[in-house]
């Protein structure tokens, strides 16, 4: 490819390939200070592509190829080339992760124990993550925790943090202009900005942490808990999961072994400043 | 009619794993979870002595159970049929 990139996160390398230099530009902004793939070979490889020869130069859109393809994935605009590279590392991640079970969830960690937080789409586990890493928690993921069916260990994947629509406003109230990357807007999601996390999370993210608490926010109702049976979380976090039949026996293993030694809580929350004092309440109660 | 004979992989094949009131078993053949509560894994470890129609298996279940056996076997035969459904065990 033209530009290339390589990244280590958490414990996953890739590389990137792109035929336009600008995604790879914003890549390298944004993961700067990031390493690169151990002994310099990367896990999963994504390739930014013209959908046709001429389409790299004539309204460029940019597909996204790579170990695992999707085949009747719609290209995007080459405005939207950090979107496509994002989705790219996901899909390999999704489909191509062996050694660890993915959750589809958000993380944090204190005191070397993680808070999980899972949920549809626009729950907020993103959001609440991103917020709680400038509070006082490290930030080990908006998107995938790495569930370690050897250890039990929680291991972060802090790529940089995807914020949608409102939490964009939310998240600049509270960090630095300088960690945001470019503003995408109209893209199938709506209006996304990639945040950096901060340094800490950055430095940390190499130390895996034990699970002590899985949340299911639910954005935009009257504060509410829920505690959940073992077997509707360990339902909820199969269909959360990208590879646990891949994983077969060990995934078994390691999401049973999770839910029934780790509280989990259903919680609604009208903003995300009373989402924030009820995770500390409930964080809290558990360590006493 | 003839009672039907139902057979199961041996226990080996199965990994048990209880969560509350429901178990999660992963069927090693197949590779599928299945969430289960009661009597089905009971059903499963009775078969475990051989193959066996509904009434065979209340009789098994007696032993180490206590039940009305009034309605058992309608009750295990109803099962069985779900549980042949899911491929847990097959008519012999």
């Amino acid at each position: 490819m033209r530009h290339a990139f390589a990244v280590r996160i958490g414990p996953v390398g890739f590389r990137i390939g792109s035929a336009w230099a600008g995604p790879v530009e914003h890549l390298r902004t944004l993961y700067a200070g990031y390493p690169t793939p151990d002994d310099g070979v990367a896990d999963f490889t994504v390739r930014l592509e013209a959908e046709r020869p001429w389409r790299r130069w004539i309204r460029p859109s940019v597909a996204i190829r790579g170990d695992f393809t999707l085949p009747d994935a719609a290209p995007l605009p080459l405005a939207q080339g950090l979107l496509a590279a994002e989705m790219g590392m996901n899909l390999q991640m999704a489909l191509g992760q062996r050694r660890y079970l993915i959750l589809h969830a958000s993380a944090v960690e204190r005191d070397g124990r993680a808070l999980l937080m899972t949920g549809h789409s626009g729950a907020g586990k993103s959001t609440l993550a991103a917020l709680l890493g400038e509070r006082g928690w490290r930030f080990m993921g908006d998107e995938f925790a790495l569930l370690d069916p050897a250890t039990g260990q929680l291991h972060a994947f802090p790529r940089m943090i995807s914020l949608k629509n409102e939490a964009i406003a939310t998240m600049a109230a509270d960090v630095d202009s300088r960690r945001f990357g470019p503003l995408l807007k109209g893209t199938p999601k709506g209006d996304i900005r990639h945040l950096r996390p901060n340094d800490a999370a950055l430095a940390a993210m190499d130390r895996p942490a034990r699970p002590a608490l899985i949340l299911f926010p639910r954005f935009g109702f009257e504060s509410a808990e829920r505690p959940m049976a073992p077997s509707e979380v360990f339902v909820r976090l199969t269909q959360a999961s990208t590879n646990y039949v891949a994983l077969g026996e060990p995934g078994f293993a390691a999401l049973t072994g999770l839910v029934k030694s780790v509280p989990s809580i259903a919680i609604d929350y009208p903003d995300t400043a009373r989402a924030v004092a009820q995770v500390e309440r409930l964080w809290a109660t558990l360590a006493s | 009619m003839a009672a039907i004979l139902y057979a199961a992989d041996p226990p080996e094949a199965r990994r048990r794993v209880s969560l509350d009131a429901l178990d999660a078993i992963h069927h090693r053949p197949s590779g599928q979870t299945h969430l289960v509560c009661e009597p089905i894994p009971q059903i499963l470890e009775a078969l475990a002595a051989g193959p066996a129609d509904a009434a065979g298996i209340v009789a098994r279940l007696a032993i180490a159970h206590e039940f009305d056996p009034a309605d058992a076997a309608t009750i295990i035969a109803a099962r069985l049929a779900e549980l042949e459904a899911i491929g847990l065990l097959w008519r012999v």
